[in-house]
C-alpha cells in the first residue's frame, strides 16, 4: 500500500488500450491543479502508456505500484 | 509543455474495412489525450468511417486476408463464398467484445470530445452520392489542400 492520499480515485480494471489513457485523461481534466488522481488498471499496455501521457501533457507520475496483476498509479495534476 | 510547443498529427484514413477503422481513432483519440492537436481527414472508402448510416456496420473479409484468425485452418478460396464476410466480421466483434473494446461509434464519440479535427473529402462525397448529411456529427469536409495545410505543420503524418 502506498502511503499517498489521492484526491480521486479511478477504477479502469479490465479496459483495454487505448480506453485507459483515454480515461485517465478524462478523470485529470476534472480535478484541480496540484490534486492527486490514482488509477488502478490491468492493462499491462498502460505501464509505458500511462507514464507517456503524464509526461507529455505536463503532469507528474509520483508512484507507480503492482500487485496481483493490478497496476496503480498516483498522479499530480499540473498546477494552472 | 508550453503553448508555443504544441505537437500536431495529421491522419490519412482511407480504408473503411472494420480493421483499418479502429487504428486512426484509437491514435488520434490517444494523441488528443497527450494534448496533441490532431486531425483526420477521410478519403475514399476510409468515409464510411464517418457516414453514420454505416459506421455502425463496418466490415472486414476473410478472403485476401490470411492474417484473419480462424477457428480452423480455412483455405483463402472459402472466403469468397456467400455469408464469409458477415461471419468473419461477427467472428472479430466477438473478440473485440472480450477485451472490453469500444465500437467504431463509440471511439467516434471519443474523438469529437476531444477535439480531433474530423474532415471527409469532398470529391469522395460527390463521387459515392454520400451528402454532408450523412455524415457523423462533428465532422466537416475539405480537400487536399486542407489536410496539406495542417499536415505541413504537423510532427506526424500517417496513411491509414
Amino acid at each position: 500500500m502506498s502511503d499517498i492520499t489521492p484526491d480521486e480515485i479511478a477504477d479502469l480494471k479490465g479496459l483495454n488500450c487505448p480506453m485507459p489513457v483515454l480515461k485517465t485523461k478524462k478523470a485529470l481534466d476534472k480535478i484541480a491543479g496540484g490534486k492527486i488522481l490514482r488509477v488502478d488498471l490491468t492493462d499491462a499496455g498502460s505501464k509505458s502508456d500511462l507514464p507517456a501521457m503524464i509526461k507529455r501533457t505536463g503532469n507528474e507520475l509520483l508512484e507507480m505500484t503492482e500487485a496481483e496483476g493490478v497496476y496503480t498509479f498516483f498522479i499530480k495534476k499540473k498546477e494552472g | 509543455m508550453s503553448e508555443d510547443q504544441t505537437k500536431r498529427m495529421a491522419i490519412i484514413a482511407s480504408k473503411g474495412s472494420l480493421d483499418m477503422a479502429y487504428p486512426p481513432l484509437i491514435l488520434a483519440s490517444t494523441a488528443a489525450a497527450m494534448d496533441v492537436e490532431t486531425m483526420i481527414f477521410f478519403t475514399f472508402y476510409g468515409v464510411d468511417i464517418v457516414n453514420k448510416h454505416k459506421y455502425d456496420s463496418l466490415k472486414v473479409a476473410p478472403i485476401a486476408n490470411p492474417a484473419m484468425p480462424s477457428p480452423v485452418p480455412m483455405p483463402n478460396i472459402i472466403g469468397m463464398l456467400p455469408g464469409m464476410t458477415a461471419m468473419g466480421t461477427a467472428m472479430m466483434k466477438s473478440m473485440m467484445g472480450k477485451i472490453n473494446w469500444p465500437s467504431i461509434p463509440e471511439m467516434m464519440d471519443v474523438c469529437l470530445e476531444m477535439d480531433v479535427k474530423m474532415v471527409a473529402c469532398t470529391p469522395t462525397l460527390e463521387m459515392t452520392g454520400v451528402k454532408e448529411s450523412d455524415l457523423v456529427e462533428g465532422v466537416k469536409v475539405g480537400g487536399a489542400a486542407d489536410y496539406l495545410d495542417f499536415g505541413l505543420d504537423a510532427n506526424i503524418n500517417l496513411f491509414i
